[in-house]
């Protein structure tokens, strides 16, 4: 077996999940560029949140090797962020918005450590980064999807990691807030940090990404969208229930 | 609020006070992660746990009872997970079974048991004995300097003291990690924090505290202090820290409050005996929460300023 690249902010060999007797993700490798957008694409059930979820270590997986920067997880978290489903989380928690993107902070803090004023600041910035610094001190129960899936976004950017991993983070939000997260990952990649995004609207892959990832249970196709993104790729992810033969006639069939 | 007082009175609401503090502690967490239920699990599991510890004893001593209930508590928190996991039902489902069982399997226990000469019944279990934990030696207020008198303090003051503050001190330690986790656990696992184990100790803080105030207070206070003062406290404010500090307020003015008008109460209104201290504890502690629901700030839908 040959080692996983060092260069590659997340590269993956034979990962298998199974929930039950029902395999989740089937030996896949994938290896996902540095200083790129990278999404994974695939229809519903196909994997895609789990296969993140074995990377972190989230769900235990069944066998497969998982390096981010070329190490187990367990050394690389300081550079790794992850954003899970928004879905995932009690919003009404008793948590301001200030305080949540601090949570980004503690890995930093540990569990005694002091939050200094500099954190705050840090924190500040990042709400800023987001367009919801005016929101700091709102209780998070009172914010619209959108606004809290920005909350989760800037908590990621308070962690100052080098890749970011996002569970559907354009999933049931405003146009504003999906173009300010687009603004956000652009400036990531622009500093050469790596985003990779579980993403489920076929009509945005061409404009918002540079690398594309399949799935449906076992690995389709990986590569660069130029190249990847075709009919046939799509036909093979989504089975027999897109029939067209390009992908813009695809996207309507998916849709 | 003499003599008689300290010595008929004051111990045992300190002793109701830490037990609802101790239980509203955990409880804080276990509403938010949506586990209410645990508490009212492990408060009747730990009866079989007594009940084996007093039969294998033959005492009601604290020791046994103690280390019998915590072991049933640890059985029913692993049987509860083995269920969930493995028989793939939720965990309500799987709660619902193991406690039912136990406390089941506790009753039957608790009759083969009748024919011991030392008492321990069903009402005992229900309802506690705060009222029987007075301090006979005291003779007023000097006495909590007084080291003979001190000496004869019921023993489950300090014990209950202890579990209280050892329950504050986890709490405050581990304070970060459950928050993350408790807010979003698959955030606090890529942080790499160690949230099953973090749940588990989690629930044993709470089993301590059911089993150390299981058997000053029986099993009803222990269920409403695990739920009604955080629940309360919830909605005063939108904050962890403050709800965790109001959930300790709304416990001990239930103890205090409860205990006074459970001794007290009947008399002022002609009856001729007092009534169930731990009933009554439950009670005021259930009116504050509906008091907390009609006018607390932070109600869902309540408008915040």
């Amino acid at each position: 077996m040959t080692p996983l690249p060092h260069h590659s902010p997340l590269a993956v060999h034979g990962l298998s999940v199974t929930y039950g007797d029902k395999p989740a993700v089937r030996a896949v490798d994938a290896n996902f560029p540095r200083a790129a957008l990278s999404a994974i694409i695939g229809p519903n059930g196909a994997g895609k949140s789990t296969f993140l979820k074995a990377c972190l270590g989230i769900v235990a997986p069944l066998s497969g090797e998982v390096a981010f920067f070329g190490q187990p997880i367990a050394q690389a978290r300081a550079r790794v962020a992850y954003v899970p489903q928004r879905a995932s989380v009690d919003w009404d928690f008793p948590t301001t918005v200030l305080d949540v993107v601090q949570m980004g902070q503690y890995r930093r803090a540990g569990l005694w450590g002091r939050l200094s004023g500099a954190a705050r600041t840090q924190a500040m910035g990042c709400l800023e980064r987001v367009g919801m610094a005016e929101f700091a001190s709102r209780q998070i129960g009172q914010l619209s999807g959108g606004q809290q899936q920005r909350v989760f976004l800037a908590r990621a950017l308070a962690q100052e990691a080098e890749l970011y991993l996002l569970d559907e983070p354009f999933a049931g939000v405003d146009a504003a807030t999906e173009h300010a997260i687009m603004d956000v990952l652009r400036g990531l990649r622009a500093e050469g940090k790596s985003v990779i995004a579980v993403h489920h609207d076929l009509a945005t892959v061409e404009d918002y990404f540079d690398h594309v990832f399949l799935i449906n249970v076992d690995r389709i196709a990986e590569g660069p969208v130029k190249t990847t993104f075709t009919a046939q790729n799509l036909n093979a992810a989504y089975g027999g229930r897109l029939v067209a033969s390009t992908p813009t006639t695809l996207i309507q069939a998916a849709e | 609020m003499g003599a008689e007082f300290v010595q008929f009175s004051l111990t045992p609401i300190l002793i109701g006070t830490f037990a609802a503090m101790a239980c509203a502690l955990p409880g804080n967490f276990l509403i938010l992660r949506r586990q209410a239920l645990i508490g009212d699990a492990i408060s009747h599991v730990v009866l079989p746990g007594i009940v084996v510890g007093f039969l294998v004893s033959g005492t009601i001593a604290a020791g046994p009872m103690g280390l019998g209930a915590a072991g049933a508590a640890i059985i029913a928190v692993v049987l509860i997970e083995a269920i969930r996991r493995f028989g793939r039902v939720e965990p309500g489902a799987a709660m619902g079974v193991v406690f039912t069982t136990m406390f089941a399997a506790g009753v039957l226990l608790l009759e083969q048991s009748g024919s011991a000469q030392v008492h321990l019944d069903v009402e005992h279990a229900l309802m506690g004995n705060l009222e029987q934990l007075i301090w006979l030696r005291a003779s007023g207020w000097q006495s909590l300097t007084d080291p003979a008198a001190l000496s004869a303090l019921p023993q489950e003051l300090p014990t209950m003291a202890l579990a209280c503050a050892l329950i504050a001190a986890l709490i405050l330690a581990f304070w970060r990690w459950l928050k993350i986790a408790t807010f979003d656990e698959g955030f606090a696992q890529s942080l790499g924090i160690p949230t099953g184990a973090l749940g588990f100790g989690l629930v044993i803080s709470a089993a301590l505290a059911a089993v150390a105030a299981f058997q000053a207070v029986g099993s009803i206070l222990v269920i409403a202090m695990f739920i009604c003062p955080p629940a309360a406290a919830r909605l005063m404010t939108n904050s962890l820290a403050a709800q965790v500090w109001w959930s300790l307020l709304f416990a001990a003015a239930s103890a205090i409050l409860g205990y006074v008008l459970a001794g007290y109460g009947p008399l002022w209104l002609g009856a001729q005996n007092a009534v169930s201290a731990a009933g009554m504890i439950a009670v005021v502690s259930g009116v504050i929460l509906a008091l907390a629901a009609m006018f607390g700030p932070h109600r869902k839908g309540a408008q915040t300023v």
